[in-house]
C-alpha cells in the first residue's frame, strides 16, 4: 500500500499530519517533503498521526528524527498519536521513546499541548 | 537445503516485494502468526541496508535473499556484494562521485539524531532493530560483502 499524506492544522497552531499506509525505504521520502514543506510555511508544531500507519522502519523512523531537528532549530515541535503496538516497539528498540513524545489520541496531545502553555 | 531463493534489482521498491515474499513463506513455514510481523520488519531492514549499499556501489548488482526452514528454525540470509562494506552500510571503498538527494538526506540524518543525544550511531538503527526483533541473528562481513542471518522458531 502507498503512502497517503494529508494535514491541516487546527485553531490552537498544531499541525496535525494524518500519515497512512507503510512508510519504508520506497515511501519515506513522500513523508520527508511534506515535513520540509511544512517547516518551510512556518508550521513549527506538527503533531505526525500514526494510527492509520501499517508498517514503519529505521528510514521513516530517521525522517522522522531529521523533521524533529528541523522543528527544533523554530523552537517547535514533533510529537507522535500511536497506538500500534507493533510501532510502538519499533520507537522502543531503538529508543526513540524517550526522544518523541507519542501521545494516544490527537485530543490528548492537544490537552497537553494546553496545559503545558 | 534452501526452499527459496530471490534476487532482486537494487531498487527501494523492491524491499516491499521482498517483505511480502518473505511474509508469505515464513506463514508457509510454520512461522506463528504473532512472529510475522517481526520477521517482516526485520528481513525488511536487511533488505533496505543492502539496497542503499549496491546503489551507492554496485547498483546493477541484485541484492540476494536466501530463505528455508528446516521443520524447526525458518532462517532467512540476505547478502550484499559490496566487498569491504561494513555492516552500518559506511563502505570503506570510494564513495560515489556525486551524493544523491537520498543519501544527503541521510547523513542529514545522521546529524540529526546525533544532535538529538541518541547513544547509538543511527547509521546502525536499521541494524538494532534488526537485533531487537530476530529471535537469532549473525551479521557477517566477509571479502565478498556482508551477509545478516535471521532466524525464527517455527511452530509455537
Amino acid at each position: 500500500m502507498d503512502l497517503k499524506v494529508n494535514d491541516y492544522t487546527t485553531d490552537d497552531g498544531l499541525t496535525v499530519i494524518n500519515v497512512e499506509g507503510e512508510i519504508d525505504v520506497y515511501t519515506a521520502p513522500k513523508l520527508r517533503e511534506k515535513l520540509i514543506d511544512l517547516v518551510n510555511k512556518g508550521k513549527f508544531h506538527l503533531l505526525v498521526d500514526m494510527e492509520k500507519v501499517e508498517f514503519l522502519d529505521s528510514t521513516g523512523l530517521g525522517v522522522l528524527v531529521g523533521g524533529l531537528k528541523r522543528v527544533r532549530a523554530h523552537d517547535g515541535s514533533l510529537e507522535l498519536v500511536c497506538t500500534q503496538e507493533r510501532i510502538l516497539k519499533i520507537f522502543r528498540i531503538t529508543g526513540l521513546t524517550k526522544v518523541f513524545g507519542i501521545h494516544d489520541s490527537i485530543e490528548e496531545a492537544q490537552e497537553k499541548r494546553k496545559s503545558a502553555k | 537445503m534452501a526452499t527459496v531463493e530471490v534476487s532482486f534489482s537494487a531498487l527501494p521498491v523492491h524491499v516491499r516485494t521482498a517483505r511480502l515474499i518473505v511474509t508469505a513463506v515464513a506463514r508457509r513455514s510454520g512461522v506463528a502468526e504473532t512472529l510475522l510481523d517481526e520477521v517482516r520488519l526485520a528481513v525488511g531492514e536487511a533488505c533496505s541496508r543492502a539496497v542503499e549499499a549496491h546503489r551507492r556501489h554496485c547498483p546493477d548488482e541484485p541484492v540476494r535473499l536466501e530463505l528455508s526452514g528446516n521443520g524447526r528454525r525458518f532462517e532467512v540470509v540476505v547478502d550484499d556484494s559490496v566487498p569491504g562494506d561494513d555492516a552500518a552500510g559506511t563502505a570503506t571503498l570510494g564513495a560515489a562521485p556525486t551524493a544523491s538527494p537520498a543519501e544527503r538526506d541521510e547523513r542529514d540524518f545522521s546529524e540529526s539524531a546525533a544532535d538529538l543525544g541518541l547513544a547509538e550511531d543511527v547509521a546502525e538503527l536499521g541494524l538494532a532493530v534488526i537485533a531487537g526483533l530476530a529471535d537469532d541473528v549473525e551479521i557477517a562481513t566477509t571479502p565478498k560483502g556482508v551477509q545478516i542471518r535471521m532466524s525464527w522458531p517455527i511452530g509455537t
